[in-house]
């Protein structure tokens, strides 16, 4: 009961201030009708994805495709997919790199935003300014490319981290939340005998979780979803990250993926049904994760915009 | 959004400007001593950049060059020994018909993201803004900022599945006796295609800046609006779009600077399914020539040709956003 009228007060509307006119019934009727279409159009996909991935295949097979109307459930695809070979090594690629780049990047971008966090230190400006002005330009993807190779990093993982650890702007965001944090804080600490890295460890960052969560997702994100790098600076095909066995298996039509292929070839398994498979195992970590960072999305990129 | 602002400036402006005017008396060799942990927590990052944005800048050199990888012992080394050829590269690109094409696809391609992707998120922010159940509200933005953080590897795949040969509409429309649906090979629809997924994966998430501009908007000038008269859309035109109108100026520098960057992983994937010519784009046009072809002097000419003109892009778009009053990305 409680609950109940607990939920019921959370979805109601708050107080229309009294200078506004209520919403004409048709205007009402548009703009939901408006919003749940866009809903739909994010979810509808996602959710023919999910349910073509756990159907059986005599559904796949009888519906001719891809299944809208869920009849009856497996995990075939999934215990077949994770049970050892190229998929399970590309999701333990991919879960590797993510995370040693993840922390790379965060501790890189972390120390320089409070390096940069004090106007007036010895070359501040300067530092400053290497920085934003990588921001304006590129040096191409050739000359990077010739350079990744004379540094030997190609057909190492290195070369899915180095070239793209530092995201100016990540590093803007963070050193604007950094300076917002009031300065008597650190100075008491200062004063008491503390380092700055003291200072950074036991004030800073206990007090900016929400923009750390954030920048750290955006770092996530980031080498997860990569696959170009991959593309072109490893050769082994025992090497590659999940994106870029999803790129073969979807984009390139290879009918399944090594190992499961004789499954495939007696009817065993759908090779569709194996595809969304992968696809769900790609898409399931972002899909979880950033609902949970979201509240602090529109902080992260204010700060970002307004001192960026 | 500039109260923010206004509020941590007026926090720090005496402590900042106590410390500018010391800067100045204080020695170097005392500063140093007291910066030098802030230099070293900076430097990894300056190192990195140095290497991976600056470094590279000067491999640009081989653009001039008739640069063979395999004449000497690595990647850097093969360029002092490479021949010079001076602008050859460049005057090769004038004749070149694959080069026009790809920079008339970048072009059309811009123009066609200005029109139709633009105005979606400053549309998407007005109806959610508008919508007052806060729960209701979250729920929408967390489903519309969703997509965002998918791969472009997943959305061109969505997007396969739902509108390609083997697709769902295309299986739907042949169980009713027509075949032969595929927008995803189509050549001349790809353009179109191409803005729906940029829409799909990205307008939801274009939206959070102008939420941020829209709250701060106060409250007062819609209620004096009202109450001299102003219907609903009036409101909106009279003072919903001004508040909005330096986040939008800002966007647009920030897009024509970035012109001759139409997207390049989503071009690079559909590069199969539709062909090069219709998905050939400049950056893509790049790593064909270079890193499939081996033609490395030639792609970095039309590299560094892409990169000039970008950078000129910039500047221009700023400039005009001062002249119009505009802040534009960076302050005069």
């Amino acid at each position: 009961m409680s609950l109940n009228t607990q939920l019921i007060r959370s979805l109601k509307a708050p107080a229309r201030p009294v200078w506004e006119e209520p919403p004409s019934k048709a205007g009402l009727t548009a703009k939901t009708g408006f919003v749940m279409l866009c809903c739909l159009g994010v979810l509808g996909p996602l959710w023919i994805v999910i349910v073509t991935s756990l159907s059986p295949k005599p559904v796949i097979d009888q519906v001719g495709g891809l299944v809208v109307i869920p009849q009856g459930i497996t995990f075939v695809n999934y215990t077949e997919l994770l049970s050892g070979g190229q998929v399970s090594r590309a999701i333990m690629v991919s879960v590797g790199v993510t995370l040693v780049g993840t922390l790379f990047s965060m501790a890189v971008s972390v120390l320089a935003a409070y390096g940069l966090s004090r106007p007036g230190s010895l070359g501040h400006r300067f530092f400053l300014m290497t920085m934003m002005a990588t921001m304006f330009f590129g040096a191409g993807l050739i000359p990077t490319y010739l350079l990744v190779q004379s540094l030997g990093l190609t057909d190492t993982y290195l070369s899915l981290i180095l070239p793209s650890a530092v995201s100016v702007f990540n590093i803007l965001v963070l050193r604007a939340f950094f300076m917002g944090i009031s300065p008597e804080l650190p100075e008491s600490a200062r004063i008491d005998g503390a380092s700055d890295l003291r200072i950074l460890l036991t004030i800073i960052m206990p007090l900016s979780r929400a923009v750390l969560a954030v920048i750290s997702l955006f770092y996530a994100v980031g080498y997860w979803s990569a696959w170009f790098n991959a593309s072109i600076y490893l050769t082994d095909q025992q090497m590659m990250p999940l994106q870029n066995v999803l790129i073969q298996l979807v984009q390139k039509n290879t009918e399944a993926p090594t190992g499961l292929q004789q499954a495939v070839r007696t009817g065993q398994l759908s090779a569709l049904g194996l595809q969304m498979a992968v696809m769900v195992l790609a898409l399931i970590p972002v899909a979880v994760a950033s609902p949970f960072v979201q509240r602090h999305f529109k902080k992260g990129m204010l700060t970002g915009a307004v001192k960026g | 959004m500039a109260a923010v602002s206004a509020a941590a400036a007026k926090d720090r402006v005496p402590r900042r400007t106590s410390r500018a005017g010391k800067a100045g008396k204080v020695p170097f060799r005392i500063r140093l001593r007291r910066d030098r942990a802030l230099i070293l927590m900076t430097l990894p990052v300056i190192v990195l950049l140095l290497l991976f944005n600056y470094v590279p800048l000067l491999g640009n050199v081989v653009a001039f060059q008739e640069y063979d990888p395999y004449v000497a012992g690595n990647g850097t080394t093969a360029i002092f020994h490479s021949p010079w050829v001076g602008v050859e590269q460049f005057s090769r690109m004038l004749d070149d018909p694959l080069f026009w094409s790809a920079t008339k696809n970048t072009i059309v391609l811009f123009v066609l993201q200005l029109v139709f992707f633009f105005p979606v998120p400053i549309a998407l922010a007005l109806v959610i803004n508008s919508v007052i159940r806060p729960r209701v509200r979250a729920v929408a933005q967390a489903i519309m900022y969703l997509p965002h953080f998918f791969s472009w590897v997943l959305v061109v795949t969505v997007f396969q599945q739902i509108l390609g040969g083997a697709g769902i509409i295309a299986q739907t429309l042949e169980k009713h006796g027509w075949s032969g649906f595929d927008l995803m090979t189509d050549a001349d629809l790809f353009k179109f295609l191409v803005i729906g997924q940029a829409v799909w994966k990205d307008a939801g998430w274009g939206i959070i800046v102008f939420l941020a501009a829209l709250s701060a908007v106060s409250t007062d000038l819609y209620e004096a609006a009202a109450m001299d008269g102003a219907g609903r859309w009036r409101r909106m035109w009279h003072v919903t779009l001004p508040a909005l109108r330096p986040v939008i100026a800002l966007l647009l520098v920030l897009r024509v600077g970035d012109a001759l960057s139409v997207g390049f992983e989503q071009f690079l994937l559909q590069r199969y399914a539709v062909g090069a010519g219709a998905s050939e784009v400049l950056d893509t046009y790049v790593w064909n020539m270079g890193i499939q072809n081996g033609d490395f002097s030639y792609a970095a000419a039309v590299g560094l040709v892409k990169g000039v003109i970008g950078v000129c892009l910039v500047l221009g778009a700023n400039k005009v956003a001062h002249l119009l009053g505009e802040q534009g990305v960076y302050q005069k």
